[in-house]
């Protein structure tokens, strides 16, 4: 108990590093290529994050976050386009406008799909997508079907192109994690985790689930349409089959597994372990699939030798290490009657 | 006036009537065993009372108020606890997590902000000490014994201070020593206000705890009394040996 202080003052102190090194890697490593990869990465450290919320927390998994995502980049790409918005920094004050439409929609596919449970949750959730998918190829008047969406171009320089995405993206996974973190440290979130334990139990003692579920469902979602409405500008063209793609929904939900599903650090570490691994492979063997076969083969070592993600399994390894080499645990006291009275029961 | 007033309550499931036509009720202040052969309904009642499950037919009334098309997590914010004939607890949360899982607060504010969570904690604390299970609190639940679940479970169903609880076979698959803990901790419990609703198949156990208790029957009660009135009661003796 007293390593509780000097713990959290480490724990303090690595994150701030971390956000000092995140917020200067533009400046680290400027040039494009790396950039974009860390454009990626960071964009994928907040798909997960804000996944997490809803499938690490009350472990409904959705596949069909792709959807949000790609509804995101269409309504922003839409309202840039409708409210005649040049390239530049304005459009990314819309970007929670984006976030704003993309939450309505969840309001009202989660009013349905969080009427399910486990695999036809699954399966309820990648038919929407697969929906929102071919409304967008033929709603041809108002998303372009087929030929894609073009969102203004800025007119800032090449070396420097990236850096404003990069930010924004920070600024959307700080936002992401920040949310998890509250959420992880609320009875709301503690409400969340029961219901991923044992929903009926939960009902049983008090959690509105349904509305826990749905809130959840909501923010996650939001979160996710805010950072495709950024991709989006940031690709500047964007198609349904691209951006309302499967593998992105796939891809964050890889990542959640790999570090740790229902950690507020595990989304991240798979995000940067996987993104940037991918964008090597793409890198250096062409745009072939084969990430995908790397990703299955992740999938497949997540699933074998790390069930519960890599946080998970190393904060247990930890904690056997430091019961085998730590004194023995003191023997629990015996059971008394406490001498002050039980608050929770004075009626 | 009754706390708890069930009223030709009915449910079939297909073919099977469970509940029959089924009126019972539970005094404020009491301890009230609810016995009867396997099948008898027991459990279905409580499903019911709790808003597990919906009635066909009939009513409840909590408190005067009729909860019977209410879902679990209002029957509870009213002030009905339950415990499950299998002790379940959250295996993933720590022994006191599983205690500060319980919503009775309302508002998004209650359950975002953190004011209120330390003492929250606080009498989680006194709770898992009453119970003598504080020594497990930073356990995780599918670490511990099957007796510690019991009172585990117990103790999470008192956090929202109910007015009632439902106990559904406390006395399962517990050793004697335990089984006097958790007698003591209901008595208790009860001398502080709370009132008791058990199912329970240990005739000692019920006889030796309850105040009044009830016999069903195919659905329906088919005696009702003090413990010693209703085990001499002839159609109890006919229920229980098929006489």
């Amino acid at each position: 108990m007293r390593n509780l202080p000097r713990l959290r003052l480490i724990q303090g102190a690595g994150v701030v590093a971390v956000f000092a090194v995140a917020l200067a890697v533009p400046a680290l490593a400027p040039d494009p290529a790396t950039t974009n990869i860390a454009v990626f990465t960071m964009m994928y450290i907040g798909l997960a994050t804000a996944w997490n919320i809803m499938g690490g927390y009350t472990g409904y998994i959705s596949l069909g976050h792709a959807g949000f995502f790609g509804f995101g980049a269409y309504a922003l790409g839409l309202l840039l386009t409708h409210l005649k918005i040049a390239g530049g920094y304005e459009p990314f004050l819309l970007v929670p406008v984006a976030g704003l439409l993309t939450a309505v929609l969840a309001l009202g596919i989660g009013w349905f799909a969080l009427r399910t449970r486990a695999a036809t949750f699954v399966i309820v959730t990648i038919a929407f997508m697969f929906m929102l998918q071919l409304l967008a190829e033929n709603l041809v008047g108002l998303t372009g079907g087929g030929a894609g969406l073009s969102f203004p171009s800025p007119t800032w320089s090449g070396d420097f192109f990236n850096t404003p995405y990069y930010y924004a993206m920070f600024l959307l996974a700080a936002v992401g994690l920040g949310a998890s973190w509250l959420i992880r440290n609320s009875k709301f979130g503690l409400g969340l985790l029961a219901i991923r334990d044992d929903e009926d139990k939960a009902l049983a003692v008090g959690v509105p689930t349904g509305a826990f579920k749905l809130t959840a469902f909501v923010i996650s979602a939001t979160l996710v349409g805010m950072i495709g409405g950024v991709y989006g500008y940031y690709v500047t063209y964007i198609y349904p089959q691209f951006v309302v793609d499967p593998l992105i929904g796939i891809s964050m939900v890889l990542m959640v597994f790999l570090g740790g599903l229902g950690t507020l650090s595990g989304p991240v570490l798979g995000a940067l372990i996987l993104e940037p691994s991918q964008l090597w492979l793409a890198y250096n063997y062409g745009a072939s699939k084969l990430y995908l076969v790397f990703y299955a083969a992740v999938f497949l070592i997540v699933i074998l030798l790390l069930p519960r993600g890599i946080i998970p399994s190393a904060l247990e390894l930890l904690e056997r290490w430091r019961t085998r080499s730590g004194p023995a645990a003191p023997a629990p006291a015996a059971p008394s009657t406490p001498s002050t009275p039980v608050k929770a029961v004075t009626p | 006036m009754s706390l708890l007033q069930i009223d030709n309550l009915c449910k079939r499931f297909g073919g099977v009537v469970a509940v029959d036509e089924c009126s019972l009720s539970v005094e404020p202040g009491s301890i009230t065993g609810l016995i009867g052969p396997n099948g008898s309904g027991k459990t279905t009642v409580f499903n019911l009372v709790t808003g597990f499950i919906p009635k066909d037919k009939g009513t409840v009334t909590f408190k005067s108020q009729l909860i019977d098309r209410m879902g679990p997590d209002r029957i509870y914010a009213l002030g009905i606890g339950r415990t499950f004939q299998l002790a379940r607890i959250f295996p993933r949360l720590t022994a006191l997590e599983n205690m500060l899982v319980p919503v009775r607060r309302k508002g998004l504010r209650a359950l975002f902000s953190g004011a209120g969570w330390s003492s929250e904690k606080a009498r989680a604390m006194e709770m898992l000490e009453f119970l003598e299970i504080s020594h497990v609190a930073g356990k995780l639940g599918g670490a511990l014994s099957y007796g510690q679940r019991k009172l585990l479970e117990l103790g999470a169903v008192m956090m929202a201070e109910p007015d009632l609880v439902l106990l559904d076979e406390p006395a399962g698959g517990v050793n004697p020593a335990l089984l006097d803990r958790i007698s003591a901790h209901i008595r208790k419990l009860n001398a502080r206000g709370i009132t008791f609703l058990i199912v329970e198949h240990n005739m000692g156990f019920v006889m030796n705890l309850c105040t009044d208790v009830i016999v069903l029957h195919r659905g329906r009660p088919i005696a009702s009394g003090k413990p010693d009135v209703v085990r001499a009661d002839p159609a109890v003796l006919d229920a229980y040996l098929g006489a």
